[in-house]
């Protein structure tokens, strides 16, 4: 009972919330959309008994992209009305593409049924496994059984750094830097020179 | 589940880990050394870790293996596959050397991108998992992301990484939907056991569930070899990027999602063969007339060059609608013929410099013919090989799958791509009519540098002295369709 | 749906959900309606509340906080990586160390890369 009901708060705040950020006017308003409907995807997932999922939606989405998707949309000078504007244009094609997505999930719905000889280990990952939690079960396949995609996953990750370095980063020409080696290697020999002056005659 | 994992199991895989390893050291040399080893040493390392990685492949065993949990194969197709792409790779780090030093582009981690970017591909072509097929996907996605924006600071060149990156991300959602649908239906991810039980499951037809997976597959695969409908992005990314990474973008990450293509419809959508033959009917059909007739307008090379290579996509296509193992011959077959007429004409395009400038225009070809013979006559020859006009090796790869189509009775196919091919013989012939009957313009820059000359030059003498031995390559391609034919 | 005794685990989170909304919307709700309104022209004159707008308050920021904002996003997801294999080393054993030393040690010619090219510093 509860559970049945703590779904449909949660389906029904994700799917206004969805609604809004692309309805919203403001856009950082829609970022706290965003935001909040990623909080409620994180409760559904709890409800599924996927905890890590959860936590990850939670501390990866909410706690990072949504921060960067800030950054983006305050850094975005443009005329949002004008893009709005240029958007109600191609509405009726988005529509169409959407209503044909949606009538073909809605038959999907329909039509839903696994296959005869299926191998339904996806039912319940918690209650076949007892002890084990959700992030345990994880752990003991991802790194073992799954080792390809676990390092291809790496090399993705590396790309994705490589690419916002060589997209993003530019080093503006004179400035000076600090450079703490240099300065911790500066010997006093190199430096200071000291000179025996006898008086009267100057160095 | 720790025993399948024993380092001898990992034999298969020495090539991808070469590359890795390699690409990683090369990424740390690269950025400490930055100061004194530029680009060109990097490219010359990157090219021969290309040829390495091959020379792996040679040591290999081609017969069917499977390691790693059954998620990696390595087959003759496999093989065939890799080869392809790490040839293409290997042309286009020599064609943009040079290129990018004049362009002001000369940053070390081009070829590195280009690098992982293969490993990418490789992964894609013996992929025996949903997951690790997708891993492969968006790790070379990723990489070319960001080539395609690479000449940062210049608006064409950010809006095609964008319009790359948005497109590509919602083909990725699809494609990722689509397997999730397949995963809820059959429960299984390899490629092997969704085959199992959708051979046990269906007599012929796929069941719904099945079937909007397939297809939602089918749509994000088709984005990545840019068939119509799925093909939008194509004209503008291909202009925006710089001259060399077009190049890169029009040889060969076509031929690496060819090649999961044709595994994911015939190592796992098998019995669906007469529902997917519908899906690629139309792609191949309107790839076919969209690149024909797209082009017509074009003035931009880089533009006209794409909706060529749309154009080419129809019809390789043709031979996977035909789903016979002639067919699949001749789509292997078509891409490298492809490849390599490609690389030859793409040399030709970042040959166009004047000033120090690269040029855009087909108009700016004119008089090519008067100022730089040898090359004018060697884009002539590259494009009667596009046109398909015979003996040139582009009237074989065509001829191979009309036959093949044919044989199986697509008959309007068939006639739909002739007559395309003669659309598109009119733009291919346009240029040869530019280059040496139009009031002739500046000479080019010479300093054309050895990459391109090489290239240009492999390309021409492949296309025209294909003829004296065609055998080997038909027989290469047919060993490799009959080994991704073969049910696991 | 999973186990009941799984999803206890998360009802006092629950029940902390509801009591932090109904506070807040307790505290809204009670000051639209107890709290005094009387507003008039001058009190809502821009002198009285600040100064009119004079520009659009989104202006160009630098890259580089978006740099090192997607920066942080990749190395979130190593960590994320890391919470499984911490709970289950001792069952996956020294395979399963080996290949998380892998991963990391991608990352961590990533973090040179990084590092050497200056993106961390802020001039």
């Amino acid at each position: 009972m509860i559970p049945a009901l703590a779904f449909y708060f949660f389906a029904t705040i994700l799917v206004c919330s969805a609604t809004l950020v692309i309805f919203a006017r403001n856009p950082v308003h829609a970022v706290l959309f965003l935001i909040l409907g990623f909080f409620n995807a994180a409760c559904l997932f709890v409800l599924l008994g996927a905890e890590f999922l959860a936590f990850i939606v939670a501390i990866v989405y909410v706690g990072a992209v949504a921060v960067l998707f800030l950054f983006v949309v305050m850094m975005l000078e443009i005329s949002f009305d004008t893009a709005r504007e240029k958007a109600r244009r191609y509405l009726p094609v988005g529509l169409a593409v959407g209503g044909v997505l949606l009538a073909e999930l809605i038959f999907l719905f329909a039509g839903w049924h696994t296959a005869p000889g299926a191998v339904v280990s996806a039912a319940n990952v918690t209650e076949e496994t007892g002890a084990l939690t959700n992030t345990e079960m994880l752990g003991r396949i991802l790194y073992t059984e799954y080792v390809y995609p676990f390092q291809l996953a790496g090399l993705i990750l590396l790309v994705a750094m490589i690419g916002a370095i060589v997209l993003s980063l530019r080093t503006r020409s004179g400035v000076r830097k600090q450079s703490v080696a240099d300065q911790v290697a500066r010997k006093r020999e190199d430096v200071v020179e000291i000179v025996k002056v006898t008086p009267g005659t100057g160095v | 589940m720790n025993d399948s994992l024993s380092l001898s199991a990992l034999t298969p895989l020495l090539p991808e880990i070469f590359l890795a390893v390699a690409g990683l050291a090369l990424l740390v040399v690269g950025v400490v050394r930055e100061q004194r080893h530029g680009l060109c040493a990097m490219c010359r390392a990157v090219a021969f870790c290309f040829v390495l990685a091959c020379v792996f492949m040679l040591g290999l065993d081609w017969h069917r293996t499977v390691a790693l949990n059954g998620m990696f194969v390595m087959d003759q197709f496999a093989g065939v596959m890799k080869f392809m792409i790490l040839g293409g790779l290997l042309i286009s780090v020599v064609l943009g050397e040079k290129y990018l030093a004049q362009e002001g582009l000369a940053r070390f981690e081009y070829p590195l991108l280009i690098l992982f970017a293969g490993l990418g591909m490789m992964v894609m072509v013996s992929a025996n998992h949903m997951l690790v097929a997708y891993m492969g996907l968006e790790l070379q996605s990723l990489s070319l992301y960001v080539l395609a924006a690479f000449r940062r600071g210049h608006g064409k060149s950010s809006e095609a990484g964008i319009k790359y990156f948005l497109l590509g991300a919602l083909a990725s959602g699809f494609l990722l939907f689509g397997m999730s649908l397949i995963y809820g239906y059959t429960g299984a991810l390899s490629f092997d056991g969704i085959s199992h039980v959708l051979r046990a499951s269906g007599e012929g037809a796929l069941a719904l569930p099945a079937l909007v997976g397939m297809v939602f597959i089918i749509i994000g695969i088709a984005f990545k070899i840019s068939a119509v409908p799925f093909h939008m992005w194509t004209p503008d990314v291909y202009e925006g990027a710089a001259g060399s990474v077009t190049a890169l973008f029009a040889i060969v990450p076509k031929v690496a999602a060819m090649g999961l293509l044709l595994r994911i419809l015939f190592a796992v959508f098998e019995p669906a063969q007469d529902q997917w033959q519908q899906i690629m009917w139309l792609l191949s059909m309107g790839s076919m007339l969209v690149g024909a007739f797209g082009a017509l307008a074009q003035t931009n090379i880089k533009r006209l060059m794409a909706y060529s290579s749309i154009n080419h996509m129809g019809y390789a296509l043709i031979g996977v609608v035909a789903a016979s193992q002639t067919g699949v011959a001749g789509v292997i077959f078509y891409m490298m013929v492809y490849m390599l007429m490609a690389a030859g004409v793409f040399a030709v395009v970042l040959m166009m410099r004047r000033g120090g400038i690269a040029l855009r225009e087909t108009t700016d070809l004119a008089g090519l013919g008067l100022r730089n013979p040898a090359i004018a006559y060697a884009m002539a020859i590259l494009m009667f090989s596009m046109a398909g006009i015979p003996p040139m090796a582009g009237f074989f790869c065509k001829m191979f799958v009309f036959q093949a189509a044919i044989a199986e009775g697509f008959y309007v196919l068939s006639v739909v791509g002739v007559l395309t091919t003669a659309v598109a013989a009119f733009y291919y012939l346009r240029i040869i009519k530019i280059m040496f009957f139009d009031k002739p313009a500046e000479a080019l820059d010479q300093d054309f540098g050895f990459g391109r000359r090489a290239v240009l030059l492999g390309s021409v003498l492949f296309v025209v002295l294909f003829i004296l031995n065609p055998d080997v390559l038909i027989e290469i391609s047919r060993s490799a369709a009959a080994a991704v034919m073969v049910a696991p | 749906m999973v186990s009941d005794s799984f999803l206890m685990d998360y009802l006092p989170i629950l029940v902390f959900l509801v009591v932090a909304g109904g506070m807040a919307v307790l505290m809204i709700a009670a000051s639209l309606i107890v709290g005094l309104r009387r507003p008039d022209k001058d009190k809502l004159a821009a002198y009285e509340c600040g100064f009119d707008a004079f520009s659009d308050a989104r202006s160009k920021f630098d890259v580089r906080f978006y740099l090192v904002a997607i920066l942080f996003i990749i190395f979130d997801l190593e960590i994320a990586f890391l919470f499984p294999w911490a709970v289950t080393l001792g069952d996956i054993g020294l395979f399963g160390f080996w290949s998380m030393m892998v991963f990391l040690g991608v990352l961590t010619v990533g973090f040179i890369y990084e590092w050497k090219k200056g993106a961390l510093e802020w001039e």
